[in-house]
């Protein structure tokens, strides 16, 4: 080829501008000074305006005493922490109310999925009717029907209704008897732990041998068998070291036993039912994406219909489910700051309300706010390229 | 010679058709399958019966006062006696008529879109969205034409609901597709930016963010500038949702072919026009379901402006609930909410479906 014909030497014929790489460099160019110029103009206005109210920047604040009560916490929290607590307490309250949702959600998911595609003409109704009320009623209006609808108007804790002298629910919340742990009772927790253990080791194993001779094992069952049994067998062996402790009334309110108030019930509720309607919808979109064809030549290669379930439909299915699920778990986290609107001490109310309030360090708290949900987010998003990458299909 | 008559069919079996054979198929197929459907008939039973005695048959639905309501079910008439408030907000009583008609003048700006043979589609389309918006923003405000000035923290209800609805579903079209071509561009520092952009938004809940733009903005700005609340919870709320409408539009410039913007290339086209006369008009209509799936969402997430203090219709009816006088009602008051959203939620997604189904054309088997 003649060198007047490489792209090069036709390039340079055009005028300068006309060039693309021109273009593409000067508009670049162009964007990062807009960018440095919008980011110079934000801070010095914002370092002013912090002078003039007299906010000093920096963390230092988060070692003060913080002076106000909390609801509810899983730590040792009182008025003479620090503000660095509260941010703590906050943090796990979002933690608890996010493991609690994903945990109810997957399951009314699943569960209501599997349903609207069922043979059963009223299951399958009942499931669309429920996925369609629920996904179109914003979150927080349910957040608060459950919460100022339903939870509130419950009776007193003397008129509570009681469930066999043991569970009690009024409007301070729902009380059920606590399991105390005894002297010797970690070793149960060892158990459990060796049963883990052991069965991700036969699963390995199961694994292997059906790749190399084809033979299956009852890695479920056997699997379920240890993870339950081990322990229990330990438990009974031991002696039994746990007794349950009874909540009882007292005064205005309970005592003892465990509490679940009613902002955590109202918040988790709305959440999993709320949520539960998308994974509904990420499950049946999952099972409908295998072809009819696969079950046809499981069959056709002599699969029995429940191995054909479990070696051709679901690991196909969950190829489609899984980035859905887990973009619902972000979600279902990132609205479990709706809590605000009730006062559930989350993240949002304990850190970026009342801290930020009696502080005044509005740039700390919201970007300490705001960087515990983007690395929430952005470990997921790691995990789920790593997915990706993973079960992506090979084509040829 | 006598020819062959053949017997006539049978009718099949009673318990194959009808009624009896439907029900055989779909309720009762299997054993499983029909205590299913037993179950299943048990929850409708306890649930249908006393909702529909509580909502209708033993509701109350006129009167003025909680005295009104004594049949046992629900209170209606409280909505009755606030629904101008849920309506309206706290815009002055006297003015109502000009929210009315921005209402009636957008429903007879869009009749003629949904005629088919309407010459002027374009252009009354762009009349909607760039002139309709200014009208109602001095309609509303007021202040000129003797009209009588109202500051925007009077507007309130589902006006004020609809006023944030569509400004960020105008406000973030634009601006996802704008930041999706730019997670697609082969220059590394517009593309780099574009994916910081989207990441951030994506990755924070819409809750900080309007936290942000109301504690945050006024200290980003210099010294004295007056920055209208409802503008702030607007620009958060076009900014979040921007972020997620790149992502759907992205899916669907992923999925257009490389031929096509080879054969743009082909014919010379600038990368303007090879991306608004060929490669959008097919990436958006493949992207339907999202895009109605992002204003939904979007539609949703307008009652979250009720923690940084604006008074939607949620927040109107979170006002009402703690009226002394209708202390209680807590139940009609957020179903009556919750209503009104889902009528809106599920008429745009059917619409989305119906409008999918039209614009499908060529693929299909």
């Amino acid at each position: 080829m003649a060198p007047q014909n490489t792209p090069t030497s036709t390039a340079s014929k055009a005028p300068l501008w006309r060039q693309p790489a021109f273009r593409a460099a000067l508009f670049q160019i162009l964007l990062v000074l807009g960018i440095l110029a919008f980011g110079y103009y934000l801070l010095t206005n914002t370092l002013t305006n912090m002078e003039r109210r007299g906010i000093t920047t920096g963390f230092g604040f988060l070692s003060n005493e913080a002076g106000f009560g909390i609801l509810k916490s899983l730590i040792p929290y009182d008025e003479t922490h620090t503000y660095g607590r509260t941010f703590l307490v906050g943090l796990l309250n979002t933690l608890l109310v996010a493991g609690l949702g994903i945990f109810f959600a997957t399951f009314i998911g699943f569960f209501v999925g599997v349903a609207r595609l069922s043979h059963n003409w009223l299951v399958a109704r009942l499931a669309t009717i429920y996925i369609e009320t629920f996904r179109n009623i914003p979150l927080l209006l349910q957040i608060m029907f459950w919460y100022f609808a339903v939870l509130r108007p419950l009776p007193h804790p003397r008129q509570s209704i009681n469930v066999g002298d043991a569970v009690f629910l009024n409007n301070r919340g729902l009380f059920v008897p606590e399991p105390i742990a005894e002297q010797g009772f970690w070793l149960v927790g060892v158990a459990l732990l060796i049963a883990i253990v052991a069965v991700v080791i036969v699963a390995r194993w199961a694994h292997r041998r059906q790749e190399e001779t084809g033979q299956q094992f009852p890695t479920a069952s056997v699997g379920l068998g240890l993870i339950l049994g081990l322990p229990l067998l330990t438990y009974w062996l031991i002696g039994s070291p746990m007794h349950l402790e009874y909540p009882v009334l007292g005064g205005f309110n309970f005592s003892g036993g465990m509490e679940v108030i009613p902002e955590l019930a109202a918040l988790v509720l709305a959440l999993s039912i709320y949520t539960g309607a998308f994974i509904a919808e990420a499950v049946r979109s999952g099972i409908m994406s295998v072809t009819h064809g696969q079950t046809e030549a499981a069959y056709a290669l002599g699969l029995k219909p429940r191995v054909t379930l479990k070696l051709v439909i679901i690991p196909q299915a969950m190829r489609v489910i899984i980035p859905q699920l887990t973009s619902q778990y972000l979600n279902l986290t990132k609205n479990s700051s709706l809590a605000t609107a009730i006062g559930y001490p989350d993240l949002v109310n304990v850190f970026a309300g009342t801290t930020l309030n009696q502080t005044g360090q509005a740039v700390e708290v919201i970007a300490m706010t705001m960087g515990v949900y983007l690395s929430i987010s952005l470990l997921i998003s790691m995990f789920m390229n790593w997915y990706n990458k993973r079960k992506m299909l090979v084509e040829r | 010679m006598s020819t062959h008559t053949p017997h006539p069919d049978l009718s099949p079996p009673i318990t194959n058709v009808g009624v009896i054979g439907w029900m055989r198929t779909n309720l009762f197929s299997s054993w499983p399958n029909a205590i299913l459907t037993i179950a299943a008939a048990f929850v409708i039973f306890a649930t249908i019966p006393p909702l529909v005695e509580w909502a209708f048959i033993k509701a109350d639905w006129v009167g003025d006062s909680r005295d009104a309501c004594t049949s046992g079910g629900a209170c209606w008439v409280f909505v009755g006696v606030r629904f101008n408030q849920f309506m309206y907000g706290l815009y002055p009583e006297a003015e109502y008529w000009r929210i009315n008609l921005a209402a009636v003048l957008i429903v007879a700006l869009m009749i003629p879109l949904f005629i088919k043979r309407f010459p002027w589609k374009l252009g009354l389309g762009l009349f909607i969205l760039v002139g309709y918006p200014i009208i109602v923003f001095f309609l509303f405000s007021g202040g000129i034409f003797g009209l009588e000035y109202v500051e925007t923290s009077r507007w309130g209800g589902l006006t004020l609901t609809l006023v944030l609805a569509s400004v960020g579903m105008a406000a973030s079209f634009p601006l996802g597709i704008l930041l999706a071509l730019g997670r697609r561009s082969t220059m590394p520092i517009v593309k780099s930016v574009s994916v910081v952009f989207i990441e951030f938004w994506r990755g924070v809940p819409l809750i900080t963010v309007l936290f942000m733009s109301s504690v945050m903005l006024p200290l980003f700005l210099p010294e004295g500038t007056h920055f209208d609340k409802l503008l702030r919870a607007m620009i958060g709320i076009a900014l979040f949702q921007s972020a997620y409408m790149a992502e759907v539009v992205r899916g669907g410039l992923q999925a257009i072919p490389k031929g096509q913007y080879e054969a743009a290339q082909a014919l010379g086209l600038s990368f303007w026009k090879s991306m608004g006369l060929i490669i959008l008009p097919q990436a958006l209509k493949l992207v339907i379901p999202g895009i109605v799936n992002t204003f939904i969402a979007l539609f949703k997430d307008t009652t979250l402006v009720l923690i940084i203090g604006l008074f939607d219709m949620l927040a109107m009816i979170e006002a009402a609930l703690a009226d002394p006088n209708w202390l209680g009602y807590a139940i009609e008051g957020l179903t009556f909410a919750a209503f009104v959203y889902w009528i809106f939620c599920f008429s745009m997604s059917r619409y989305s479906m119906a409008l999918e189904r039209k614009l499908h054309t060529g693929h299909a088997r």
